[in-house]
């Protein structure tokens, strides 16, 4: 147990210094690498916990897709933010206003939060014993039957997502060349072809 | 440590220690053993033999963006599909055709942007 | 103290001996893998190689591997020192933590978790950070064009692992390496091992590991005649020889997965005399072998393939194809009544 309490308080205390470095950091690039940090020591403590598929899940999604979506876009901004931060004592009363509001909300939402007694009859049977059965197969036994409303509208939410990044970004240059396979192997060779007899002295 | 789950993972914390250690120590050996002798010339960044122009951190075709996007749809899509092929033995022909479903919701958007030409590299 | 001794200190001492038997071969495998492809390439290109290290060259890798450690190491002005540090260190660690939940044998693993195969996938995921930051610090343009290259090749090729990996599980039913392997002994022989049901799906992996590690002939990222040496342009001495070393390393990995997933690990290919006497692990590493022998020949044979080409391969073949290999796998096996457990 000795073990588990000093792996906790490392993750954790780890987990907080870097999320404090990500607001922090100068450097966005030094930002998204901080949040990096962060995604690691919630999935320790994810294992420590004994969710082992979330951990990893974490890892692969989080930090090996979203990360490197957030890296190619602050690569790709190219902004100063040097000068972004000049203003930054300005604001400060505004912003930090409106930082108290949103955090006396936010408690009042917590404090008063209630959970319905029928919802316990909704959720799902309680999964077996985490030794009968591991978690990705607890999570497998009811994430697609009893809860397939809810993992068809991630369905439609992914869609959205995929059809709005292509309606965001993509536009066609002018006047690049493209490799057309079907058209190179459609080819014939009677159309491109012509075999002549050239008259010495001729020419074509 | 009583729980046997989390006994599994002590050794790859241990393993990462010890990577770490290997990869610094070749690092710190090279540091002590070589003989560093820095110039202007020798630190500048490479550039066929005359200055750099610009920073080389400029901005780049927003088509890697929209790889990187589409990458983490698929990701997910696969991150959904692990505990489906895991417990399908259980969950029988409901799970299987709910799968089924989610597939064919993000196969349309997969033909909606081959059809958009978003897979095409110039 | 004693007490302490018994629970913490003893099992310590262990699974580090362990490790370290783990470690210090792969490092000289990577050693032995970097002659080999040497003397391989020119066996291949009717030359001699490296011969004069040594009884037939054998002292070659570290000799390199001395002259490595004996060069300056750069860091170039502009550079962002930190990151540029820690991106070679990166990959080299990567390399080596994924080992962590191989099987040599039954019960031969150092971290026996019951989700390996994610495990493996996450540590794969993660190998695209070293060649970012390294592209990204080193502030150089052809190190920050080479590594966005790669890194969009490497998320690319990423995606049709993963289906790949499912079609597997779904004949597995479980994520622990150890199962996966268990599951291929059915048959008492080869043909129970699945490449033989999932041949295009083999294929398919061992072309995207070729994409993952930046081989030949997906070896864009480096280049040379349009980016010079890619992302690791601006390394040099002991901090490129990590990168070398992760490489290298991560071919092995990636063959270990292959021959996991799809040859049977430890398994001998026919369950009778002659084949059983050799005992698991040595299977193993004969299978590993012949999986690394396969990538430089592959290496030797084929030019590489143009940027465009190399993400119509990724996008709009493989992913499909996989895909329908996916539902066509699940069809049969839950049509038939085939599924595990």
């Amino acid at each position: 147990m000795l073990l588990t309490g000093i792996a906790f308080y490392i993750f954790a205390a780890v987990l907080v210094a870097a999320a404090v470095m990500v607001i922090s950091a100068k450097n966005p690039v030094h930002s998204v690498l901080y949040l990096i940090v962060c995604f690691f020591n919630a999935a320790g403590l994810f294992v420590l916990m004994g969710a082992e598929f979330v951990a990893m899940i974490l890892v692969i999604v989080y930090v090996g897709a979203v990360a490197v979506l957030f890296l190619f876009v602050v690569m790709m901004l190219d902004i100063n933010f040097q000068e972004l931060r000049q203003g930054f004592l300005q604001y400060l009363p505004i912003g930090g206003l409106i930082g108290l509001v949103l955090a006396i909300e936010l408690l009042l939402i917590v404090g008063t939060w209630v959970i319905a007694p029928e919802t316990s009859a909704v959720a799902a049977a309680p999964s077996p014993a985490i030794d009968a059965v591991t978690n990705t197969e607890a999570l497998g036994r009811i994430m697609y039957t009893q809860y397939v409303y809810a993992f068809q509208a991630s369905g439609l939410i992914l869609l959205v997502a995929m059809i709005g990044a292509i309606v965001l970004t993509l536009r066609s240059r002018e006047g690049v060349r493209k490799q057309s396979i079907t058209q190179q192997v459609q080819r014939k060779r009677e159309e491109v072809l012509a075999v002549r007899k050239v008259p010495t002295r001729g020419g074509v | 440590m009583s729980n046997p789950l989390l006994i599994e993972y002590l050794p790859i914390i241990i393993f990462l220690a010890i990577a770490v250690g290997i990869a610094s120590a070749m690092l710190i050996a090279s540091l002590l053993v070589a003989k560093q002798n820095p110039d202007s010339e020798k630190l500048s960044a490479y550039e066929c033999g005359f200055e750099p122009f610009a920073d080389a951190r400029s901005k780049f075709d927003v088509r890697f963006y929209l790889v990187a996007i589409l990458f983490i749809i698929f990701d997910l899509e696969v991150a959904f599909l692990f505990p489906w092929a895991v417990a399908l033995g259980d969950i029988g022909m409901f799970g299987f055709w709910s799968m089924m479903i989610f597939l064919g919701i993000l196969t349309i958007g997969f033909i909606y942007e081959w059809k958009k030409g978003a897979l095409e590299w110039e | 103290m004693g007490e302490i001794w018994t629970t913490y200190g003893f099992p310590g001492v262990i699974i580090v001996a362990q490790i370290l038997a783990v470690t210090v071969p792969l490092l000289i495998a990577v050693a032995y893998m970097v002659y080999a492809e040497r003397k391989v390439l020119a066996m291949m290109q009717l030359r001699q190689g490296p011969n004069l290290v040594g009884p037939w060259g054998l002292l070659q890798s570290f000799a390199d591997a001395l002259k490595m450690i004996g060069k300056e190491m750069i860091i170039p002005a502009g550079a962002n020192r930190v990151v540029f540090i820690f991106a070679p260190v990166l990959t080299m660690v990567l390399a080596l933590v994924a080992w962590a939940v191989i099987p040599f044998d039954l019960g031969w693993v150092i971290a026996d978790i019951n989700v390996g195969i994610l495990y493996l996938f996450a540590i794969s995921s993660l190998g695209v950070y070293g060649i970012i930051m390294a592209g990204w610090a080193s502030n150089s343009k052809y190190a920050f064009l080479g590594s966005l290259r790669s890194a969009a090749q490497m998320v690319s090729y990423e995606v049709s692992i993963g289906l790949v990996i499912i079609t597997v599980l779904l004949c597995v039913g479980s994520l622990n390496l150890t199962d996966i392997i268990v599951a291929q002994s059915g048959a008492g022989g080869f043909w129970g091992w699945f490449f033989v049901p999932l041949f295009p799906m083999f294929v398919i992996f061992f072309i995207s590991a070729l994409a993952e590690t930046n081989r030949a002939p997906f070896d864009l990222p480096e280049g040379e005649s349009e980016l010079v040496g890619g992302f690791h342009t601006e390394y040099s001495g002991m901090t490129f020889g990590l990168f070398f070393l992760g490489e290298y390393a991560n071919m092995i990995l990636m063959s270990a997965m292959t021959t996991v997933l799809f040859l049977g690990g430890w398994l001998p290919p026919l369950e009778m005399a002659p084949f059983t006497w050799i005992p698991g692990p040595v299977w193993f590493v004969l299978k590993i072998a012949f999986c690394l022998f396969v990538f430089i020949w592959v290496r030797a044979t084929l030019p590489r393939y143009r940027y465009d080409q190399l993400m119509r391969l990724g996008w709009k073949v493989f992913l499909p194809f996989s895909l329908i290999w996916v539902v066509l796998t699940a069809g049969v096996l839950v049509a038939f009544g085939w599924l595990p457990d």
